[in-house]
């Protein structure tokens, strides 16, 4: 599954992150890299952003972005 | 020979982390702002002292990364390898790293390493780092960086004594540590490309392979020629071709390394503790609660510069005009008077009027940006921005723009996309701001007032006004975006900084800053282009001036006898609201309104001999001269020569158009924001009449001047702010031919229509 289809409190593991971009790029360079956990904090009033919690910190981003990071759901 | 030049240190960080708060420290009052052509954002520079040794530092602007993608990006590469003119390269860098988000805010720092240059970290918010639980051995880290750790808290001050001496340190030792290495296959495509890109630091070698259409890309393939870009093309290919992300070789090497070198020295607690951030975030990014404090948030800033600043901009006007009226005094009437009256006061007034609204919106924003609130609220926002191609950080700037433009534009800074920031610039003089009410109130009180047309058609009017600019301006910024500002599209990853409160000195500088940056680099284009307008409205000037003298010369006594009826008035009413009167006090008020208004009457053919001769003489001017030349253009409008003229006399700002009408159409002089001053001008443009006895304005000609000051740049403060904020001139002549053009169809389109309705029902 997706970082976009996890719900609000969930926690996943990053599989693979798709694509070469700069886009992607960007996301790594922000520390979303295979391996790393994430957890979803939440999503904005109108459902986007969302707002997800990696390395000791807090990181907003779209779904659209997110659609790019697959996940396997942590219990 | 022994060089004594002062060494340089640059202070480099991620957003966020105190970088501001520990230059202001370190630096104190010893600072300026740094210009770099071609650049739009800032640098400080400051000095400090070190056991009497003098030091320079230069504070960088906050970054996440030193992967540039803008010339601004570029700065603190340039910087930092001694590219930037006029700059000696700097001896050591000092990067700030939050302690309580170590792995991240390292990414930054192996960066500066691989710049080869001596580096030393500040480790600050150890505070907040405790506070999650978290344990840091910072000997050991040290150890296993190779880089001197030095624990400091800048908001409280301290460990800068100690991060002072490390300085000291290294700029004598001048150490460089080692950061990671790229894979060898990389490295190898990095010696190939070096023998093409002659002379070129490898720092930007490898930025070239690693940022597809990055600016390092940019500027060497333009340096060094087509085959350069072939040749790249051909290397990011190969190692594609060997099984690597290209965009992610760099940040696995980084990682990998970072996560090594802190390795066992950072303990973090089994459960992690519930902090303020955890709660309060919780509220205010609510559904609910959130949507809430945000509305609420959002109208505070407004009335702070929509009200709150009101009466110190009142207090302005007044000084200026106490102080043109003083300066007047001492001078004969004639051309000097009225140049440094009319033109140079009233055009320092002009530039002033502004500080208190900018002074206000920039405290504001700096709370909300120094407490982690501006993040949660681009958050909200970011939806509904993105449909225009923005994102959230667009909002507050859109916003402050209905209060006025100039402070709007300024706050645009928040926005790091250049793009992204360039397109809310340039979209947010469209917003209704407080100068287009007098020219609003004015026309709409004299063609649709309520007395005929009650509450609900004046009413719809004026929101349909407002509606013009919030539907435009995002359709406007889609536009952009999909074609002069199109690029890659903009990735939204915006960190949520902890909430922490704002400190007060970081609020007062950058509030303070904010006011006399716009004094200093818009100031002078704004009074130069105010003493223009004065001069074309002045020239040919004739013996008008001595004509009016010697028709006032009666009305001197008189109209001194006027101001003291009118300050009797204001003594009578005194400081009580109406429903507090006595009926004494109400038939005192209203026998002296009478006495008032038997006085002025008494005046007015006198008056009218005055105000006939300033009509004549501004008909005559250059710029009468031109209005009537030009009349076609303003044709399809509905126009007649005057309002055109009218229009362009409003260039400096909009609110002029008022003052500019009363002259034009024989009503004298006067404030646009005073009420009797604009009905007295209503009246006189209802009544006006041209050649052949038609009347000058009807409803459809209103609505026609009334859809082009909600859409012209006539405001010669926002354009010269655009200059300021873009660094360049063509933007804001883009503005105002944009804008101009589509106030200009939107009259042409509102007047044929109007006039084609108004037709049917005679």
């Amino acid at each position: 599954m997706t970082l976009d289809q996890l719900q609000e409190g969930q926690r996943g593991r990053i599989q693979s992150l798709s694509g070469d971009d700069v886009v992607l790029q960007r996301l790594m360079e922000m520390g979303l890299l295979e391996d790393e956990e994430i957890e979803v904090v939440g999503f904005a009033p109108l459902g986007d952003p969302m707002e997800i919690r990696l390395r000791d910190y807090r990181l907003s981003l779209r779904r659209a972005e997110a659609a790019r990071i697959h996940v396997s759901l942590l219990p | 020979m022994v060089s004594v030049r002062t060494p340089t240190v640059a202070l480099v960080g991620n957003p966020n982390t105190g970088k501001t708060t520990l230059f202001n420290a370190l630096a104190g009052m010893n600072q300026r702002v740094g210009n770099y052509p071609g650049v739009t954002v800032e640098t400080k520079k400051g000095k400090l002292l070190h056991a009497g040794m003098p030091i320079d530092i230069i504070d960088l602007p906050g970054t996440y990364s030193l992967a540039p993608r803008s010339p601004d990006e570029m700065l603190a590469v340039d910087v930092i390898l001694g590219n930037a003119t006029d700059e000696p390269r700097p001896d050591a860098v000092i990067t700030i790293l939050d302690a309580s988000n170590l792995e991240r805010n390292l990414y930054l720092m192996t960066q500066v390493l691989e710049l080869g240059v001596p580096v030393i970290i500040a480790l600050n918010m150890m505070d907040v780092a405790e506070a999650q639980g978290l344990k840091l051995d910072v000997d050991k880290l040290s150890q296993q960086l190779g880089v001197a750790v030095v624990p400091i808290q800048a908001n409280a001050g301290k460990g800068l004594d100690k991060l002072k001496d490390a300085v000291a340190r290294i700029l004598h030792d001048r150490i460089c540590a080692n950061g990671p290495a790229f894979p060898d296959a990389f490295e190898t495509e990095v010696v190939r490309l070096q023998q093409s890109a002659i002379d070129e630091p490898a720092f930007l070698v490898r930025r070239l392979l690693l940022d597809v259409g990055g600016h390092a890309e940019v500027r060497l393939t333009s340096k060094h020629g087509p085959d350069l870009a072939a040749e790249v093309a051909g290397a990011r290919q190969r190692l594609v071709a060997a099984g690597f992300t290209l965009a992610g070789i760099e940040a696995r090497v980084r990682y990998a390394w970072i996560r090594q070198a802190i390795a066992g020295c950072i303990v973090r607690p089994e459960q992690r503790p519930v902090t303020w951030t955890d709660r309060l975030d919780k509220v205010l990014t609510h559904r609910i609660w959130g949507t809430l404090i945000f509305l609420v948030v959002m109208f505070l800033v407004f009335e702070t510069i929509f009200v709150a600043a009101k009466p110190f901009m009142d207090w302005i006007k007044l000084g200026v005009s106490w102080f043109g009226d003083l300066v007047g005094g001492w001078l004969d009437e004639g051309m000097l008077r009225s140049l440094l009256v009319d033109g140079i006061i009233g055009g320092v007034g002009g530039v002033i009027v502004f500080i208190p609204q900018i002074v206000f919106l920039f405290a504001i924003i700096a709370v909300l940006e120094d407490c982690g609130y501006m993040a949660r609220a681009a958050f909200l926002m970011d939806r509904l921005m993105a449909r225009a191609g923005l994102n959230g950080k667009s909002f507050i700037p859109l916003l402050s723009s209905f209060a006025c433009a100039v402070p709007g534009i300024m706050s645009a800074r928040v926005i790091e996309n250049p793009r992204d920031r360039l397109a809310t610039i340039l979209v947010a003089p469209l917003m209704s701001c407080s100068a287009r009410l007098p020219v609003y109130t004015l026309l709409i009180g004299a063609f649709l007032p309520t007395e005929t047309y009650g509450l609900f058609v004046p009413g719809l009017v004026f929101f349909c006004l407002y509606l013009l600019g919030i539907i435009l301006a995002p359709l406007v910024a889609w536009l952009l975006k999909s074609t002069l500002l199109r690029g890659e599209t903009p990735v939204f990853v915006m960190e949520m900084p902890l909430y922490k409160v704002p400190s007060v000195t970081t609020v007062a500088r950058r509030s303070l800053e904010a006011g006399w940056m716009f004094i200093k680099r818009a100031g002078t284009l704004i009074l130069a282009s105010m003493v223009i307008v004065w001069a074309v409205l002045y020239f040919p000037s004739g013996d008008y001036q001595e004509q009016i003298t010697k028709l006032e010369e009666p009305l001197k006594e008189p109209r001194e006898k006027l101001e003291e009826l009118r300050g009797e008035l204001d003594e009578l009413r005194g400081w009580k609201f109406e429903f507090m009167r006595t009926p004494t006090e109400l038939s005192a008020i209203e026998a002296k309104k009478a006495e008032i208004k038997k006085h002025a009457e008494s005046l007015a053919p006198l008056e009218k001999l005055v105000n006939d001769k300033r009509q004549e003489w501004k008909a005559q001017s250059c710029l009468g001269q031109v209005g009537q030349a030009i009349e076609p253009v303003f044709k399809p409008l509905g126009w007649n020569w005057q309002i055109g003229m009218a229009a362009i006399a409003s260039f400096p700002a909009r609110e002029v158009m008022v003052g500019t009408l009363g002259i034009i159409f024989g009503e004298g002089e006067g404030d646009a924001g005073d009420e009797d001053y604009q009905s007295s001008v209503g009246s006189a443009l209802r009544d006006a009449r041209d050649g052949e006895g038609r009347p000058v304005f009807n409803i459809p000609v209103a609505l026609s001047v009334l859809v082009f000051f909600a859409l012209c740049s006539q405001c010669v403060s926002t354009l010269a702010v655009i200059k300021r904020e873009t660094n360049s001139w063509g933007w804001p002549i883009f503005t105002f031919v944009y804008m101009t053009a589509l106030a200009y169809i939107g009259a042409l389109i509102t007047y044929q229509v109007g006039s084609l309705i108004a037709s049917l029902f005679t």
